[in-house]
């Protein structure tokens, strides 16, 4: 019997929930103040919705369909799970996302898909929904198309030229959990797929012999998503594996996703709650990388196993081990010590800087710049605070670490 | 005391003036009653018309900004504040840039509130269909409550998102229209609107796209405060599915596995064929490579870069490893070094593609360093692991003569790198006897940062390569 859209809908959507990312940031600029077409891109992504799982609503994030004929573990829709299938036609995807739109309660689409005959059978038809979207229908709001890395050059050239951002998961931290999960997965492939989007996006920003300017491609860059707690990779083989992502392909972000329990679940994969806590800290630490001059190695070597501390955040964590570099003194300190110190942020530290120049800095100034000043305080010296012993003060992580608590499972 | 009335519609302008004439007349901030949308003002107060004096009022760059946010703060001192940090800054030139300040701190705030409460508009309206799907311009309308007087200021967001509607937007300070252009009116009482049957297949995403086995409903609320939720139809749902959630994803760990449908085993067998046939239209070096774990350098690159050429070459260039560039593209020499190369290759008329060109070592190695990587040179273990994958590349191109580019391709080739600018221009021997000519690799020469030196070397460089094409004929 045909399913409803309804129906495909519910199967196609749930189906897609385990995809970590919702950002729709960093597009081109664009709207349609012009009367002709519908939709725009700010610049900075717009959250319509938050479900109870505290995950942003962006985009209408749905699988073209949930058919598959790979068999990766701790994938819902692998060919070996009993899952309700469905697919959706290419018109379908159109209207519901337009639908959605017109309606405010989106930025735009993020599609995904199961990989049915080929992957390049599957992308072309990924990429025929981008079409119809940006050429029939004059959509100008946010595409995001998770890329097959198996598919033609060719096809991930096109998608590039409609989407705002393409990504591909590298899905396991480390090449060995791929291949042992993911068996018709190549590790290879991935990195390859990564690289040519970082090269067709650096080809589309030089100038053609003509001087003109080539068109557009992908113009919010790339990103993946790792799961987390499915193999045995500690936390600083996930970082490290970031900071080559990072470095190798200009990636926007690296998504975390704890492994989740899914329903008709492989037998070879833990079903337990997923390590919410653990992903929380990965993008702290993430953040360090990125923001804050931290290195991967840094934030991971205080607990000896390679894992971050549950506890308290990274920041904190590296300060509470590192307490012969503190206290600091505020209104002297430079730029990259201040932003070591827990408590600060990047903003806090750009205003403490600006007042620093005209005058000096008291105690009183940081409650009123946004500064985390428990956090802060036993790290810190300034007219009008002194940390004395606490810096040194055996019970200090105590007064940071949560007291402990009956963990309940459910 | 004199008193100002700033209307409800256009009010940053309208405060805008009236604070630029004030200031021009030289009146005290504590000398103004300011209010919002009502004509009835202070009795006592002294309302001369004020001086039109064209005085230029100047203001801090970042002044403006934040009066145009602040002033559509529910917080009924908003006018007077402003004023007031008006008056200050005309005197005190670092004012604004002191978070420390008391009023600084909290019109910043107040700025922020109101940023966050427009942004949450932008988030939060939910527009319901009113006339005919099949219509040229469709018609939609919304409700909207908002904490702050912010309607006016957020629907230019509207506008462009949503040219080609017909659309307004409802609040209880203000209403909205947009039918090409922009028009406000008084706001109104909550108007009937047509039920939506989109609604309900956004209710069905919303059910779906909720993952039980991660309840956070506390950090869905500090994003999506209680006060939003009466207006937007999926909230409704929010109760049952916090409520179901545990059980749900009790169920799922529950569950025992499944046995896999007999479709499975069938598909993956046709993959697995699929995948083996193309495996096998590789070339058989190229997939040894691919595989190669002979050292750690696999670990960090994207992917091993084998040499390129024809396998009858007459003529082998050894360069070092691959760059950036390479390691992305998976072919030798196409980054800037291989720029230059093939520059100079040019000037002397050799034709690259009828040579063999690789590199000593296969796998780019590099330091992570932010969004760049920092090229490292091989060392000696590296270099020695990867000759096995060089000596069968020599194996199978046996080419007259070969082209040693740099220390880490004589160190491959010779077994040492020691004396390479006294040994460079000079013709070796490989263990095998094939003939090397020894020379420096071009990212040398792009390292030089005098220009005349650099230029120097270039031209040594494009001898030494005129050399080796004499020696090919």
């Amino acid at each position: 019997m045909a399913r409803t859209l309804d129906q495909k809908l519910a199967i196609l959507s749930d189906a897609a929930k385990y995809d970590a990312s919702c950002a729709s940031s960093g597009g081109a600029k664009r709207d349609s103040r012009d009367g002709k077409g519908i939709g725009s891109v700010t610049g900075s992504g717009i959250c319509h919705a938050y479900a109870p799982d505290g995950r942003c609503i962006s985009l209408l994030k749905i699988l073209m369909t949930n058919f598959c004929i790979y068999d990766c573990a701790y994938c819902v829709n692998r060919v070996s799970s009993n899952v309700e299938r469905a697919r959706f036609s290419p018109e379908e995807v159109v209207h519901l996302t337009l639908e959605f739109y017109r309606r405010n309660y989106i930025e735009g689409l993020f599609l995904s898909s199961g990989i049915i005959k080929s992957p390049d059978d599957t992308m072309a038809d990924m990429v025929r929904i981008a079409r119809m979207l940006r050429e029939e229908h004059g959509f100008r709001g946010y595409i995001h198309l998770k890329t097959i890395p198996d598919a033609d050059q060719r096809l991930i050239e096109e998608a590039g030229r409609y989407a705002d951002r393409l990504s591909i998961n590298v899905e396991l931290p480390t090449d060995a959990a791929v291949k042992d999960f993911a068996p018709e997965k190549s590790p290879d492939r991935i990195r390859r797929a990564m690289a040519d989007v970082r090269v067709l996006k650096e080809a589309s920003k030089d100038k053609t012999a003509s001087g003109k300017r080539p068109p557009k491609f992908a113009p919010a860059g790339q990103s993946t998503q790792m799961i987390v707690g499915a193999d045995g990779a500690n936390d600083a083989t996930i970082l490290k594996t970031s900071t080559r992502l990072y470095s190798s392909y200009n990636l926007k972000r690296v998504y975390y996703s704890a492994f989740s329990p899914i329903p008709d679940s492989s037998a070879i994969l833990p079903l337990v709650k997923p390590p919410l806590i653990r992903e929380h800290r990965l993008y702290q630490a993430d953040w360090l990388m990125r923001f804050y001059g931290f290195e991967a190695g840094e934030i991971t070597a205080g607990r000896g196993d390679g894992n971050l501390d549950l506890e308290v955040d990274p920041k904190l964590a590296w300060a509470l081990g590192n307490r012969h570099l503190f206290p600091v003194e505020v209104n002297r300190a430079g730029k990259e010590v201040l932003l070591r110190v827990p408590g600060f942020g990047t903003k806090t530290v750009t205003r403490l800087l600006a007042i620093r120049r005209h005058r000096t800095v008291r105690y009183e100034d940081l409650m009123r710049m946004g500064a985390n000043l428990k956090h802060a305080r036993p790290f810190i010296s300034l007219p009008g605070w002194s940390p004395r012993a606490l810096t040194d003060s055996l019970d200090l992580r105590a007064r940071f670490a949560p007291p402990p608590e009956q963990m309940s499972l459910f | 005391m004199r008193s100002v009335d700033i209307p409800k519609i256009g009010s940053f302008e309208a405060w805008r003036d009236a604070a630029r004439a004030l200031l021009v007349a030289r009146v005290p901030p504590e000398e103004v009653t300011w209010s919002h949308g009502e004509a009835g003002a202070d009795l006592f107060a002294d309302n001369a018309p004020l001086p039109q004096g064209e005085g230029a009022v100047t203001v801090p760059k970042d002044f403006l900004p934040l009066a145009r946010l602040a002033v559509w703060h529910r917080d009924p001192e908003r006018f007077a504040r402003l004023y007031t940090l008006l008056w200050r800054v005309q005197t005190e030139k670092r004012l604004m840039g002191d978070r420390g300040d008391p009023l600084v701190a909290r019109l910043n705030a107040m700025a922020k509130e109101v940023g966050r409460d427009k942004h949450k508009m932008t988030a939060f309206v939910r527009f319901r269909e009113l006339g005919d799907p099949g219509a040229a311009r469709r018609q939609f309308a919304a409700w909207f409550e908002p904490t702050h007087f912010i309607a006016e200021p957020t629907a230019p967001f509207f506008a462009k998102r949503f040219g080609d509607m017909e659309w307004s937007i409802f609040t209880p300070d203000l209403t909205v229209h947009f039918d090409g252009d922009l028009r406000f009116e008084p706001g109104v009482v909550k108007p009937p609107f047509p039920e939506d049957a989109t609604e309900e297949l956004w209710r069905t995403y919303f059910r779906n796209i909720f993952n039980p086995a991660r309840l956070m409903p506390k950090a869905m609320q500090s994003e999506m405060p209680k006060k939003y939720w009466k207006n937007m139809p999926e909230a409704a749902l929010i109760p049952e599915l916090i409520a179901t959630a545990p059980a749900r994803a009790r169920a799922m760990a529950e569950a025992m596995p499944t046995i896999a449908p007999a479709r499975a085993a069938k598909v993956g067998a046709s993959l697995r064929e699929a995948q083996a046939l193309r495996a096998a239209g590789q070339d058989a070096l190229e997939t040894a490579l691919a595989g190669c774990r002979r050292c750690p350098l696999w670990e960090n690159a994207t992917q091993p870069v084998p040499g390129e050429g024809p396998l009858d070459a007459p003529l082998m260039f050894v360069g070092e490893q691959p760059g950036d560039q390479e390691d992305l593209m998976g072919r030798p020499f196409v980054g800037p070094a291989g720029r230059l190369f093939d520059d100079t290759l040019n000037e002397v008329g050799i034709d690259r593609d009828k040579a063999y060109v690789t590199n000593a070592v296969k796998h780019f190695k590099f330091v992570p360093r932010g969004k760049r990587r920092l090229h490292q040179n091989p060392n000696r273990d590296e270099i020695e692991h990867c000759k096995w994958w060089l000596g069968i590349e020599r194996e199978r191109v046996q080419p007259d003569l070969i082209v040693a580019m740099g220390g880490t391709a004589l160190e491959s080739l010779t077994g040492s790198r020691k004396n390479l600018l006294k040994r460079r221009g000079q013709v070796e021997a490989c263990d095998d006897g094939t003939p090397l000519f020894v020379t420096v690799h071009p990212s040398f020469l792009l390292r030089i940062p005098d220009r005349v030196r650099q230029n120097e070397e270039r031209a040594r460089f494009r001898e030494d390569l005129a050399r080796v094409r004499a020696m090919v004929g």
